[in-house]
Formats: C-alpha cells, structure tokens, sequence
C-alpha cells in the first residue's frame, strides 16, 4: 500500500519524540493500546496553570500511521487549551493524514491518547500536592 | 557503497524469472504456439515435444518418471487437486453413506426407478442392490473420511481441507513444536482408520522451516495413508527425491525457483503406490484426465528449463544464499539486541530469514527500509488485522509476531545488498525504538507482561 506524503512526513521527521517527567504534577500521560494489537501510543502534555499545554511529547509502538496520528497531534495540541485537546476528534486526525478505512483505528487511539492524557493531569490536579 | 534500489529481498513471496529460462520460452510465446494436444500435424507435434522435454526436466528435479508430473496452473491448483482429487477418489463422508442408504432403499422399493442414475458419479458404479442388503456403512466401512494436515500449512492446503470439512469430511490441524517442526507424535497418534490422506508442506513459506517429510512419508506409508506434500518453497531450493523422501503427491511452483508464474506440477505417484485423483476441472481430458485445458506451453517449457538449472546450480546455489543469509543474521544480531529468529535455526531453507525485532513494529519497519521489499507477520500489512498465523502457530507472541520481518535471499542477492540492508535495519530498528514508549519501559526495567493493556 503506498503512504501518503502527510503520512510519511510524520513519520520520517516525527514531531516531538520525548518523554516528560510523568511524576510532575503539571505533566498529564496517557498510555494507549497494546503490543498484542501492534499498537501502544503514549502521548504527554504540560500544562500551564491557566490551562494552556505548554509542551507535548509522544512515543509510539506501531505501523507509520500510528506514528504519523501521534505526531500529528502533539503538534496540534501545543498552545492549545486542554478543553481544545480534549475535544478532538479523531475524523480531523483521517481527514488531514488521509487516513484510509484499515488505518481509522490509529486515529482512534491517538484520540484515546490525548484524553486519557488530560484525563490524568486532571486526576493529578485534584489530589492535594504532597 | 553503491547498490542499485530498489532491492529485492522477498524471494519467499516470488522470483524474477532467470534470464536463461526467458530465452527457452521466447519462441513458444512467438512462432512455436501449436496445441500440445493436436496430434495430426507438425504444429502440435513441435509442441508436444518441447511439453514431453519439460516434462523429464522437472521429473529429473524430484527424482520422478516424466509420467508423474501433471502440469497446473500452480502450486495452489495443485494443492487443491492433491488435497479434494483424493478425498473425492477415496473418501466417503457419512453424508455420503446416508444419501447411498436412501437410494438404495428407493431402488429396492421401486419408488427410484432411475435410482442408478442418482448415484453421485465420484463413487463410480456400485452395487445397489448389495447396499439395500447390508447398508452403505457396513459396505464402505473402510471408505475413510479424515484428513490430517497442519495449523501453519499455506491457505491454499487450510481452505482445501476447510472446503472439504464443510462437505463432511473431517479434519484434523496437527499442531507445530516452537521451533515450527511438526510433533510427530502428535502426528502418528492422529492417524486412525478413517484417515485417507496427511498433507504436510516440506517448506514453509514464511519461516522456511523444513518438515521431516521422510519420517511422516514413512509413517503415511506404514499406516496406508496417502501423503501430500507442498513443496512449493522447496524444490529448486533444497535436494528433493520422491522416492528418497516417501512422497506420494507433491506440489511444485515454477515461480519460486526462476521460472514464470502460472504454471506448476503435481507429482503424482504412479507406482507402489499408484495413486489415483478424481479431476478437479473437467474437460478434453488433458493430463492423464487429471487435469484438462489446452497444455500453457511456453510455461511449462519455462517450468522445464527453471528445473534443469535448478538440477545443476543447487548445490553451488544453496551454500552462496546461506552464507548470504548468515551474514545477514549475524549483522542484525551482533548489532541488536532484543532479536528472536523465528523457526529451527537449522532444518530451514539457506535463504530465509525470518526475525522478529522486539518493541518495533513490522510495518513501521518495512517503511524504514521502503526501498527494500521484504515482507512482515504484522497484522498491519494484512487485509485481515490479524498477525501472522504462522508465528501464532508456533506460540510466538502477538508483540513479536507484529515485529517479525521476513528477509528472502535468493539467486540474485549480492554480498553488497546484504551488506546494504543489514545495516538499513539496524538504523531503522534504532531510530524505532528511541521512539516506542515499550522499549523505554523494558529498558527501565518494568515488566510489559504485568501491565494490563486495554485490548482494543
């Protein structure tokens, strides 16, 4: 199957591979998937106090488009609100990589990806710092 | 280092056809284009002669008479022939049994005054009146209807016998040690009464692994089994005699060893024992009337002459691809750690290499190395999602059957391309694993296994 050029782009020269202090309380992480499935996505977000996410980090265990889903929405999210992350859909993550029908679960993940994220700076903010 | 790409690595998938092979076939896609079968003028004559040469080409190859070899379409014409040619010539379901039972009793009666003609012709003429006597599963009781063959066997065996299942005969999917061999044990325990044929590939496909296809041709031999083998991947790669090996039926592919797609054989035993097949396409009676249509005779003069090289060159031909092979290997795994061969390091055919690279992902892989064509047991390069079911036979791990890559390294493979690639991985499975958050959790020492991932 041939990649799109969106597709490979990501993958060749992938955005914001990292990993960020997941015990920091302004980090959120989310851990995606499964090697049984031949994907694992985790995907990291500081955020400000004001709410707006500062940096994105991700690593991803899967095929280029889970890569490329991945990378793609770190970009987005950065300076963004987490309310903007949190409403992302994974048909603007298909539509802009033109994802095709066998690859839609890879932008479903990098959705799950970024809410469990927020879920989880969420989780943290709400726990009284020790 | 120069190499030209893209490479062709992937010589399990197919073979570019030998340019001295072409040559042979030119004239009969030109000038020599007579049917085989024409017997009354010079045009068919020339034809059947360059047949009848290829004919004792591919016999020499396997150690058969030219009379044993029927050509095909292809080694998956052959599969189904070998596998539904003898389950319909000696098999008889109890479905069968039933139906035999009622026409017998309508013959009796006089209520089926045509009842000979109901008689399903695979079953030849029987007696009608001996099976309202006695009844058609006392008289047929040694008709079997179970068939063995085994869970990592190549879809066009597994969806022969699942067609044959579904018309009520039973089989049985023998299972593989972890190093993909068959459990002969498992084998020789399964075979009962009722069975009428094992078929057991000599070769496979995606791991290379060679079955020890002269102990289970032994046992088929002993216990009056019939036995298929599909040596698809393996003639032309490995030394193969019929005789030597117990073989009974065989299949043969000619584009996996040089020669055009297409074509290919079933080696049909015709002595001790004289192995007969009920014919899956009918028609002019072609073939012994095995398998008719108009002889494809620039491809089996390709056939022909793709074996004759193989007969020479197999010998100087298998010691150059392993020793490409193990060079490749020995590159990935002093370079990488974390790397898993998969199937017996040894009984494998000297070109295959099959590895899976943990915490990397198959696909993403073979996007690394796009100019190198390789193949994968990732669920990702398939239609179905579903990983390798050859690796999964073989108790390998979802994970690492998504990682897995399968190299094919063949007549035209050079030092330099292996060279070239060995090193292409090595970069790509690097740069794949700086990026997967699995790599970085074994590496901090969590246990990938104790955490509860969330199947999707």
């Amino acid at each position: 199957m041939a990649y799109n050029d969106k597709v490979i782009d990501h993958y060749e020269n992938p955005r914001n591979v990292g990993t960020l202090d997941k015990d920091d309380p302004s980090v959120g992480t989310g851990l995606v998937g499964a090697p049984a499935c031949g994907d694992v996505m985790r995907l990291q977000i500081k955020v400000s106090d004001d709410g707006v996410i500062e940096d994105a980090k991700f690593k991803t265990f899967g095929c280029g488009s889970a890569i490329a889903s991945s990378s793609l929405v770190t970009e987005w999210v950065k300076g963004k609100s987490v309310e903007w992350a949190e409403g992302l859909k994974n048909e603007s993550i298909v539509e802009e990589l033109s994802l095709p029908p066998v690859k839609v679960h890879c932008s479903v993940l990098a959705e799950d990806a970024i809410k469990a994220a927020v879920a989880d700076w969420k989780k943290k903010k709400q726990q009284p710092q020790g | 280092m120069t190499v030209k790409t893209p490479i062709y690595m992937d010589y399990n998938s197919t073979t570019p056809i030998d340019p001295r092979v072409l040559e042979k076939m030119q004239p009969y896609l030109r000038d020599v284009f007579g049917n085989a079968a024409s017997r009354s003028h010079q045009f068919g004559w020339v034809a059947e002669e360059a047949v009848d040469y290829a004919r004792e080409q591919v016999a020499k190859l396997v150690g058969a008479t030219p009379a044993e070899i029927i050509f095909t379409s292809g080694a998956t014409e052959s599969d189904n022939l070998a596998l539904k040619g003898v389950a319909h010539m000696y098999g008889m379901t109890d479905a069968d049994k039933l139906l035999l039972d009622s026409i017998a009793k309508g013959h009796a009666q006089g209520t089926l005054p045509n009842a000979a003609d109901m008689v399903p012709p695979r079953f030849g003429s029987v007696d009608l009146d001996a099976i309202a006597k006695e009844g058609a599963f006392e008289l047929f009781k040694d008709r079997g209807d179970h068939i063995i063959t085994v869970a990592t066997e190549h879809k066009a065996i597994l969806d022969s016998a699942k067609r044959l299942e579904k018309e009520g005969f039973k089989v049985t999917f023998a299972p593989v040690h972890k190093n993909g061999l068959v459990d002969l044990d498992a084998l020789r325990a399964a075979i009962t009464p009722r069975t009428i044929l094992v078929s057991i590939m000599m070769a496979n496909n995606e791991i290379g692994v060679i079955q020890p296809v002269q102990e289970i041709g032994a046992l088929c031999r002993e216990k009056g089994v019939v036995f298929h083998t599909d040596a698809t991947q393996a003639v032309g790669k490995i030394p193969v005699d019929v005789n030597a090996l117990n073989i009974d039926l065989m299949s043969i592919s000619a584009h996996k060893m040089y020669g055009p797609k297409g074509i290919g054989a079933l080696y049909v035993r015709r002595r001790k024992p004289r192995v007969r097949l009920e014919a899956n396409i009918d028609g002019g009676g072609h073939e012994r009337g095995m398998r008719s249509g108009t002889l494809n005779v620039a491809g089996i003069v390709g056939l022909g002459a793709a074996a004759e090289l193989c007969t020479k060159e197999l010998e100087a031909e298998m010691a150059k691809t392993r020793a490409l092979r193990d060079r490749l290997w020995h590159k990935l795994s002093t370079d990488l750690d974390e790397i898993f061969l998969n199937g017996d390091p040894e009984r494998r055919l000297p070109g295959n290499l099959n590895v899976s690279f943990a915490y990397v992902e198959g696909e993403a892989l073979m996007m690394a190395i796009k100019d190198v064509a390789v193949s994968s047991g990732s669920a990702c390069t398939s239609a179905s999602l579903e990983p390798s079911y050859v690796l999964r036979a073989l108790g390998v791990g979802d994970d690492l059957a998504h990682s897995s890559i399968r190299f094919g390294i063949g007549r035209f493979t050079t030092e330099e391309e292996v060279d070239y690639v060995g090193q292409l991985v090595v970069d790509a499975v690097r740069r794949l694993r700086e990026m997967s958050p699995l790599y970085e959790m074994a590496k901090e020492g969590i246990d990938l296994a104790s955490i509860e991932w969330a199947a999707h």
